[in-house]
Formats: C-alpha cells, sequence, structure tokens
C-alpha cells in the first residue's frame, strides 16, 4: 500500500487511454448514433408525409368516384331520353304509315267502287234499254233513244 | 504462498501485498535472512521490503490488469466504433451504445460549456474503472492460486484497490481541472477564485486581511477533491476486497456467503465507477464555470 511510481505508471496509462478513446472512439460512436437519430427523425417525417398523401389520395379518388357517378347518371338519363324519343318516333313513324296505308286502301276501295259502279251503270243501261223493249214490245230506235239512255244512265 | 500452511492473518496479509519491482538499498535484510551487498533491482518479499523500495518501486500486479484491462476496453470499443452503423445495431453496438449514451447523458446533464475531452474522459473513467472494479468479482484464490504455481509470489487482480491506480486516475483529472480553471478563467481568475471567496469585501484593506483565510479554505477544498475522489473509490474496493479475503478463510459456509457478497458488490462495483465518473464531470464543469 506504499505510494509510488505505479502512480506515474498508472497516469500515462489514464492519459494514454483517454486519448485513444477521444480520438478513435468516441466521434465514430457519436457520427453513428447522430445518423441514425437523422435517420429516423426522417423517417418519421416521411411516414407523416405519406399518411398526409394517403388522405389527398382518398380524397381525390372519392372526388372522382363521385364525379363518375354523376357522368354516369348523366349518360343513363340522355340514354333515358334518347330511347323515349325514338319509341316518339317509331310510334309516329308508324301512325303516319298506318294512314298513308289507310288513305291508299281508301283510294283503292273508291276506285274499285267508282269502277263497279261505272259497270253497273252500263249494264243497268243495258238492262233499263232490255226492260223498256220488253215493256214496249217494240223496237225503240237505238240511235234516237240512245242520248236518252246515256242520260239516264248519267244520272245512276 | 509465503508459507504452506498459512495462518489467517499469514494470509490475508498475503493476499494484500501487490507485486513490487523495485531496487533494495544496500545492507537491507531480505525475508530469508541474507543481507543485500549492493542495491539490488528485484521483487519485494513482504510489506518490509516493498517499503524499504522508497518511491521508485512500481506494483507490477497492478500495472499489469490495469493495462490489459484498459486495453481490452479500447480494443472492445474501437472494434465497435469501426462497424459502427446508423442502421440497426447489431447486439454488441447496441450494449456499447448503451453505455455511451449514458455517459453522454450524464456529460451534458451537468457540463454546458463545448469540450472535446469530457465525454470521451468520462467514458474511460466510467469503463475502466468498472472493469477494474469488476477484477474483485474473480475469486480471491483463483489468479493468486494460478501465479503462484507459475512462480510469481505475489498477485493482486484488483488494481482499483491500489490506491496509486485510483490516485494516479483522481491527480489526473486534478491536473486537468487546474489546466481547465487557468485555461478559462486566466491566471488571475484562478488566483482570485482561491483568495476572494468565501469571506470577501468592498474594503481593500480588510479584503487584504481575509485573504489569507480565504486562501486555506479554497486550497483545502480544492486539494480535497482529487484526494477525496481516489480514495473513495480505492477505500469502497479495498473494503470489498478484503471482505471477500475474509469469507474465503471460513471453509465451506463461504459458498452462500460469498454469492451474497458478489451479489451486492455488483452494485457497489458499478456505483462507484458512475460515482467516479459523475464526480470528475462535475469538477471540470465548476472548472469550465466562469464566476
Amino acid at each position: 500500500m506504499n505510494i509510488n511510481a505505479t502512480l506515474i505508471g498508472q497516469t500515462i496509462a489514464f492519459a494514454v487511454f483517454v486519448w485513444f478513446c477521444m480520438k478513435y472512439v468516441w466521434p465514430p460512436m457519436m457520427q453513428a448514433l447522430n445518423d441514425r437519430q437523422k435517420k429516423i427523425a426522417d423517417g418519421l417525417a416521411a411516414a407523416d408525409r405519406a399518411s398526409t398523401d394517403l388522405e389527398l389520395a382518398q380524397q381525390k379518388a372519392a372526388g372522382e368516384l363521385r364525379e363518375a357517378k354523376e357522368q354516369a347518371q348523366a349518360i343513363i338519363e340522355q340514354a333515358n331520353r334518347r330511347s323515349v324519343q325514338i319509341v316518339e318516333e317509331a310510334k309516329n313513324q308508324a301512325r303516319e304509315e298506318g294512314e298513308r296505308l289507310k288513305a291508299a286502301a281508301q283510294a283503292d276501295i273508291e276506285l274499285e267502287a267508282n269502277r263497279a259502279r261505272e259497270a253497273l251503270r252500263a249494264q243497268v243501261a243495258v238492262l233499263a234499254v232490255t226492260g223498256a223493249e220488253k215493256i214496249l214490245g217494240q223496237q225503240i230506235d237505238q240511235a234516237a233513244n240512245s242520248k236518252l239512255i246515256d242520260q239516264l244512265a248519267a244520272e245512276l | 504462498m509465503a508459507s504452506e500452511n498459512p495462518t489467517a492473518t499469514e494470509y490475508i496479509v498475503h493476499h494484500l501485498q501487490n507485486l513490487t519491482y523495485g531496487k533494495l538499498p544496500e545492507g537491507f535484510e531480505r525475508y530469508d535472512g541474507s543481507i543485500v551487498t549492493e542495491p539490488t533491482w528485484t521483487i519485494a518479499h513482504g510489506a518490509a521490503e516493498a517499503k524499504a523500495m522508497g518511491f521508485w518501486a512500481i506494483h507490477l500486479d497492478s500495472m499489469f490488469w490495469s493495462i490489459l484491462l484498459g486495453a481490452i476496453f479500447v480494443i472492445l470499443f474501437r472494434s465497435v466504433a469501426k462497424k459502427a452503423t446508423s442502421g440497426v445495431p447489431g447486439g454488441l453496438q447496441n450494449a456499447i451504445e448503451t453505455v455511451i449514451e449514458m455517459v453522454d447523458g450524464s456529460v451534458k446533464d451537468t457540463f454546458h460549456g463545448k469540450s472535446g475531452l469530457i465525454a470521451p474522459l468520462a467514458l474511460t473513467i466510467f469503463v475502466w474503472v468498472f472493469l477494474m472494479n469488476l477484477m474483485d468479482l474473480v475469486p480471491v484464490d483463483w489468479i493468486p492460486g494460478l501465479s503462484a504455481l507459475l512462480g510469481i509470489p505475489y498477485m493482486k487482480v484488483v488494481p482499483s484497490t491500489d490506491p496509486n491506480i485510483t490516485l494516479g486516475m483522481s491527480l489526473s483529472v486534478f491536473l486537468l481541472v487546474i489546466f481547465y480553471s487557468i485555461k478559462i478563467k486566466g491566471i488571475g481568475g484562478f488566483v482570485g477564485e482561491l483568495t476572494l471567496h468565501p469571506f470577501n469585501s468592498p474594503n481593500k484593506v480588510v479584503q487584504a486581511i481575509l485573504v489569507p483565510f480565504n486562501f486555506l479554505l479554497e486550497f483545502v477544498t480544492l486539494v480535497a477533491k482529487p484526494i477525496s475522489l481516489g480514495l473513495r473509490l480505492f477505500g469502497n474496493m479495498y473494503a470489498g476486497e478484503l471482505l471477500f479475503i475474509l469469507i474465503a478463510l471460513i471453509g465451506y459456509l463461504q459458498l452462500p456467503l460469498h454469492f451474497g457478497w458478489a451479489v451486492f458488490h455488483i452494485l457497489v462495483i458499478t456505483l462507484q465507477a458512475y460515482i467516479f465518473m459523475t464526480l470528475t464531470i462535475v469538477y471540470l464543469s465548476m472548472a469550465h464555470e466562469d464566476h
């Protein structure tokens, strides 16, 4: 337990170890620790940013979805209107066609009726003359009476 | 071993004797009765011879273990520092970082100046003193017994039970305190701090009379710092070591006792290393404070 030169030896050893520690141990360790601290801070900031970004993206997505829905709605409405219009048009066309056909049929009928009337008139004239001949029992002068008979036939 | 079957006293004294290398003066009677005919460099046998060697002797065991443990500290920390990554740290790096952050936190709590020295100094002190104290947990007969087989008569394995070691460190700290006091405050500031407090007076004559008293008080305060710093560590570790030796004397009953004391001693070891470090930081930050 004497105080001796060990004191000096220990002082020198102490100085050497402290110097070594100061030069080669402390700076790289602190560097690593500070770097990690920065990394973690950056990571947290990035995570914050990412969550904000996500929120923005969600909002945007929701907006676009709504827009798309509105557009779809508009398209459907337009289609509905168009279909109604087409049906309307088809109805009108059909009606017109029907009327045209009806008119044609009526014209045909009239024509046929006129024709039949003409024919009947002609036959009635003949019948009337024949009947009159029979009744009169004599030959009526065809030529003298034809004017009268035509007149009669025109009156029928 | 001093003898084949040592008595309890011999056993204890033997365990507390450092392996001292020094010069024996002429005419000194050695342990075996022979007389030294001319001054001889040799290894001391027993306390009387170590004492006769005077100041210029060295404790080979303390120096060996102290430097070995210091080397373990720097090699371990350097190997981690070289591979230190700012990514995910491995197990060893994690452990070392924990120590470094603890030391860094202590330094930042106490010391508010800017110095590249204090934090590494505190780290060195903490880890080195911790390792030196840790040698106390090696059962007291293992290494001395092994070295006795190798022909080394004495082996004290706990460097911090040698006052030379603890005072060597505390005096280094003291030199740094004085260096920084003068560097920060100037010679005048440092002398003023020693002589103008705690008693002062606006009257110049009265102040001059008070100077010696102030100096006496402040000088004792100043010198008490390194002495108490070194002796506190030494005293704690020496007492712990002595208890281990005493426990080792009592036969088989020593096992539970030894275990109990060792568990308690883990606390002492860490605490003393921490106290030494913290006080170093405190003293150095006081040296940096300008009044």
